[in-house]
C-alpha cells in the first residue's frame, strides 16, 4: 500500500514537474510571438480570442513533440514573419538589421572628418599667431633677439 | 564645400521624412498574407444549413470562388454585408461563407435577418480552419483561382472600391484564364 502510494505520488510529481517545464517553455516561446489582433502585445500577454486559440494550438504542437523552431514555422506559414518579434535575417530585412550599424559607421566617419578638420584648422591658426612677417626666425636669430631685449630694456 | 555642408542635413532630413511618411501611411492592421500565390489550405467542413452535408476545398476545384470569413458577433461584417448581397445578386462568382467561431443558431438567425449572400456557409466553430488560413481579423475575404491558389486577401470589411477595382477585375481575369 505504502509502495503504491509512493509510486502514485512520484508519478504525479514528475507530471507536475514536466507540466511546469512545458509551461515555462511555452511562456518563453509565446513572449517572442506577436498577437495579430492587438499587435503590440505578445501572444503570452494577449487576452484576445485568437490569442487563446493560438496558445492552444502552440501547446498542442509542443505536446505533439514539435520543436520551438517548428512551432514558429507553423505560425509564420500562416501569418508571415510579422508574428515574430525577432525578425529573421534575409534580403528584405537587411536594412532593418544592418541599417543601424551603417548609420553608426556613417556617424563615426563624420565625427572623424570633423575632428580632423578642426585640429588641422587649430594648428594652422597656431602657426598664424606666432609666425612673424618674413618667416620664422632661426634659433640663432631668436637668441640674438632675446639678447638684444635683455641688453636694452624697453623702459 | 560650404553649400555641401548645408545640403547634406537637408538630404538626411528628406530621407527620414520619406521613410516616416511611408511608415505612417501604411495600415499596421494589414499584414501581407504569406498565402498569396500559394495553395489554399484544404478544409472539409459541415454546412451551416445542412449539418449532415459537408463542403470542402476539393469541391471548389475548377472554378474561381471567394471565401468570406464572417460571424454573427462580428460588427464590421454588417458593414460589408450589403456589398456581398449585391454581389450575390449579380451572380458573377460563388461566395462561400466561413462561419467563424460562431454558434450555429446565431449564424442562421443573422443570415435570416440580414440576407444570405452565400452559395453555402460552412461551420468553423473552434476557429481551426481560420488559423490554417491565417485569419486574424474578421471579416476577411480570399479570392481562390481554378487551381485552388489564393490570389488575393482582403483584410477587414470589403469596400465598394476594393470590390470594383481589385476583386472583380481579378475574378474576371482568373475566370478567363
Amino acid at each position: 500500500m505504502k509502495r503504491l502510494f509512493a509510486a502514485v505520488l512520484l508519478a504525479v510529481a514528475s507530471n507536475v514537474i514536466a507540466d511546469a517545464a512545458l509551461d515555462a517553455r511555452l511562456r518563453k516561446l509565446e513572449e517572442e510571438l506577436r498577437c495579430l489582433v492587438c499587435q503590440n502585445q505578445s501572444l503570452a500577454d494577449s487576452s484576445a480570442g485568437l490569442a487563446d486559440d493560438l496558445r492552444r494550438e502552440v501547446r498542442a504542437l509542443a505536446v505533439a513533440g514539435k520543436s520551438d523552431e517548428e512551432i514558429k514555422q507553423f505560425l509564420v506559414a500562416r501569418y508571415g514573419d510579422f508574428v515574430l518579434y525577432n525578425p529573421p535575417v534575409k534580403s528584405t530585412t537587411w536594412l532593418l538589421w544592418f541599417g543601424p550599424f551603417v548609420l553608426l559607421a556613417g556617424g563615426a566617419v563624420v565625427w572623424w572628418a570633423v575632428g580632423r578638420r578642426r585640429s588641422r584648422k587649430r594648428s594652422d591658426d597656431d602657426d598664424d599667431d606666432f609666425r612673424p612677417p618674413g618667416g620664422a626666425p632661426t634659433p640663432e636669430q631668436a637668441v640674438e633677439k632675446a639678447r638684444e631685449l635683455l641688453d636694452n630694456p624697453l623702459d | 564645400m560650404k553649400s555641401l555642408r548645408l545640403i547634406i542635413p537637408l538630404v538626411v532630413f528628406l530621407v527620414i521624412v520619406v521613410f516616416l511618411w511611408a511608415g505612417l501611411s501604411r495600415d499596421p492592421r494589414e499584414v501581407p498574407s504569406p498565402f498569396i500565390g500559394k495553395p489554399a489550405p484544404a478544409f472539409d467542413l459541415v454546412q451551416l444549413h445542412a449539418p449532415g452535408k459537408k463542403l470542402g476545398t476539393a469541391d471548389m476545384k475548377g472554378q474561381v470562388w471567394l471565401l468570406n470569413v464572417w460571424a454573427s458577433w462580428c460588427v464590421s461584417c454588417r458593414v460589408e454585408h450589403p456589398l456581398l448581397v449585391e454581389l450575390a445578386k449579380a451572380n458573377v462568382v460563388p461566395v462561400i461563407g466561413l462561419n467563424y467561431k460562431d454558434k450555429n443558431e446565431a449564424g442562421l438567425a443573422w443570415l435570416a435577418q440580414n440576407g444570405d449572400p452565400y452559395r453555402l456557409s460552412v461551420v468553423d466553430a473552434d476557429g481551426r480552419v481560420g488559423i490554417d488560413w491565417g485569419v486574424y481579423g474578421v471579416p476577411e475575404t480570399f479570392v481562390v483561382d481554378k487551381a485552388g491558389m489564393i490570389r488575393y486577401k482582403q483584410i477587414g470589411p470589403l469596400t465598394a472600391e476594393a470590390l470594383q477595382q481589385k476583386i472583380l477585375p481579378l475574378v474576371r481575369s482568373l475566370q478567363q484564364s
